[in-house]
């Protein structure tokens, strides 16, 4: 069995946000790249089956539509346990044109982890169209997840509660918090590793964006707190009711 | 044409995000000059349905097969696409929670339409179709441009709100082109928490942080949420520790909420925990450390023990609500 990992690199979730002067696009200065948070949790939970016992699981490919830059990242996830990368050379323009360029290969694989969300641009898209264009099963809130022969097992999260659910491969799993406990941490052997492992460059297909960012803005600056001392806390019920007429 | 918004429903019945997706949706509609439809699957009683023309909806199209009620994203896909095919939508309005999310992405790629998904309130505009959305876990918003002549929307909860419009409506049978092989997943075990109310349908949310130090100390912080209404949520460490489930960690990571009010108990407003709640109209926060950086993101705030603030509250919530 084959499983894809799809990797998205977003900035450090520390960054101070910023654009350039016109706000029509995000200053990349001084960020740092990571591997998006729920990419990376699928990525364990990937080379936890793996290693499991009795596993049928071969090879781990993970995979990312961006430019050269993006390379860090990728090496990152194959210095965690992938066995091999896959870049597709194009600026990610959107879900749809990433889906897009990853549907191309994804078909090969029986399982696909995609994560719930992009930490950056908060897309929640690209796993659900992937598995639409490839015609497969998807799970979405996925929090765990196991083979078992044929069938996966597969616990979700719904509004109001949460359910376990068998669904039947190739499945596309779109996973949040829980699929794994936390994330691996590439080891020094990985790293030395990563460097002699397999990373593929593929040329984008002709695709057009069906949305665009035009421009940027911050949040409102909030006005400064009103402070209420510990012991008068009951006023501060009223003032609630009263001045901020939410109660 | 039309703008469709897809209403899902819980046990038969609908909650208070369903009649904001109604108001929105046929807000959108008027500026565009076309009639609001909703299309609701699963079984939900004509009562329940017809509440839907209060706000603004004059077409209801309804199947009560009990399948759907599986939450099965692929089915429920294939019939809100084809409901967008026979009413000729030009735009589909969604949820912003679970099975929204799921939907939604399927969805757009059947009707070959662009995606917005936790989109802020109305389009900034509808010639170009612009709409806002929060970027970044709420560092920045941006304004995006919808290609495509159909386009799919999620609607961050409580980003715009109840508007009545009374209408005349007609509840239809919808009966989509459904086979079994539609019906992917097979489910084995539902957990459903009953008795609380949703996280993502709450006004007000009280939230706990590791400076309540102990699982057993949640029960002042329930009290008050009972007294409330109010939803309950908590922060990563609290979650990581199992002192809460993982369905109340809110945060980067976690859920986004938006209520119009957030209390922040002994949580230290770390940037990631910020990024899920800073949208929320008022936020109240009580630690203990005054250079906490919860108090940039509060509206007002109390700097004392969680001990002695919690109590005060629920008694004063007690003197107001009777
Ligand atoms: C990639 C990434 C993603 C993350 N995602 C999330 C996320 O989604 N959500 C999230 O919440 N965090 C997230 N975090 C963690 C985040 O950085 C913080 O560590 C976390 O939010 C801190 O939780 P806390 O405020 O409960 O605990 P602490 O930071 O330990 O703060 C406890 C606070 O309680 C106060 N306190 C202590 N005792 C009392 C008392 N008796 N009375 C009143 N106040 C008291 C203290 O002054 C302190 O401010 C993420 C981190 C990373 C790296
Ligand atoms: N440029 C990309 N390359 C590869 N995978 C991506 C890319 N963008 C997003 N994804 C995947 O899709 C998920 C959801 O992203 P999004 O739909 O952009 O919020 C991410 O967690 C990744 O798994």
């Amino acid at each position: 069995m084959k499983i894809l990992v799809l990797i998205g690199n977003v900035p450090d979730t520390t960054t101070k946000i910023k654009f350039n002067a016109d706000k029509t696009a995000f200053d990349a200065n001084g960020v740092q790249w990571i591997i998006n948070p729920w990419d990376e949790l699928a990525l364990t939970r990937a080379m936890e089956l793996k290693e499991a016992p009795g596993s049928t699981v071969e090879t781990i490919v993970v995979a990312n539509v961006g430019r050269a830059e993006t390379e860090g990242t990728l090496r990152k996830a194959l210095a965690i346990g992938a066995d091999k990368a896959i870049r597709v050379d194009a600026d990610p323009l959107d879900a749809a044109y990433v889906a897009t360029q990853l549907a191309r290969f994804a078909g090969e694989f029986d399982l696909v982890f995609a994560g719930i969300e992009a930490s950056d641009y908060n897309g929640n898209a690209v796993g659900g169209m992937l598995a639409e264009m490839l015609g497969i099963n998807s799970v979405s809130a996925v929090s765990g997840l196991n083979i078992e022969g044929s069938q996966v097992i597969v616990n979700r999260e719904i509004d109001g509660g949460s359910q376990t659910l068998g669904v039947s491969l190739p499945l596309l799993a779109i996973v949040q918090k829980g699929i794994a406990k936390e994330p691996r941490i590439p080891a020094m052997r990985g790293i030395m590793m990563a460097r002699t492992k397999p990373l593929e460059v593929l040329q984008p297909v002709d695709a057009q964006p069906l949305t665009a960012i035009r421009t940027f803005e911050m949040p409102q600056p909030k006005a400064a707190c009103r402070k209420i001392g510990e012991d008068q806390a009951k006023e501060l019920i009223y003032l609630l009711r009263d001045e901020a007429k939410v109660l | 044409m039309s703008v469709l918004v897809y209403i899902e429903n819980w046990d038969g019945k609908f909650k208070k995000i369903s009649f904001e997706l109604a108001s929105y949706a046929s807000s959108i509609a008027a500026s565009l000059n076309v009639p609001a439809v909703a299309l609701s699957l699963g079984k939900v009683d004509n009562s329940e349905l017809s509440k839907l023309s209060v706000y603004g909806i004059s077409r209801i199209l309804n199947n009560p097969d009990e399948r759907f009620n599986a939450l099965d994203n692929q089915a429920i896909a294939k019939a809100v696409a084809q409901a967008a095919q026979t009413t000729g939508a030009t735009c589909v309005v969604l949820a912003h929670n679970n099975l929204g999310k799921a939907i939604a992405p399927r969805l757009a790629v059947k009707l070959k339409a662009g995606l917005v998904s936790a989109v802020n309130g109305l389009p900034v505009s509808t010639e170009p179709f612009v709409v806002k959305k929060m970027l970044f876990t709420g560092k920045a918003f941006g304004h995006i441009e919808m290609l495509s002549a159909v386009k799919v929307l999620t609607l961050s909860s409580n980003s715009f709100g109840l508007a009545e419009k009374q209408v005349t409506a007609s509840v239809e049978f919808f009966d989509p082109e459904m086979v079994d092989a539609d019906f992917h997943i097979q489910i084995k075990q539902t957990n459903k928490v009953t008795g609380k109310v949703l996280l993502s349908d709450a006004d007000i949310v009280v939230s706990g942080g590791r400076g309540m130090k102990a699982a057993e100390n949640w029960a002042p912080l329930e009290e008050l949420a009972a007294l409330l209404g109010a939803g309950t949520s908590c922060s990563r460490p609290v979650s990581d520790e199992g002192w809460r489930p993982h369905s109340e960690h809110v945060g980067q990571t976690g859920k986004i909420i938006a209520p119009n009010l957030y209390f922040a108990f002994g949580i230290s407003g770390a940037i990631q925990h910020l990024g899920g709640v800073s949208s929320s109209k008022v936020i109240v926060a009580v630690n203990k450390d005054p250079d906490a950086p919860i108090f940039e993101a509060a509206d007002y705030g109390i700097v004392g023990d969680v001990a002695k603030v919690l109590p005060q509250f629920i008694e004063a919530v007690k003197e107001i609500k009777s």
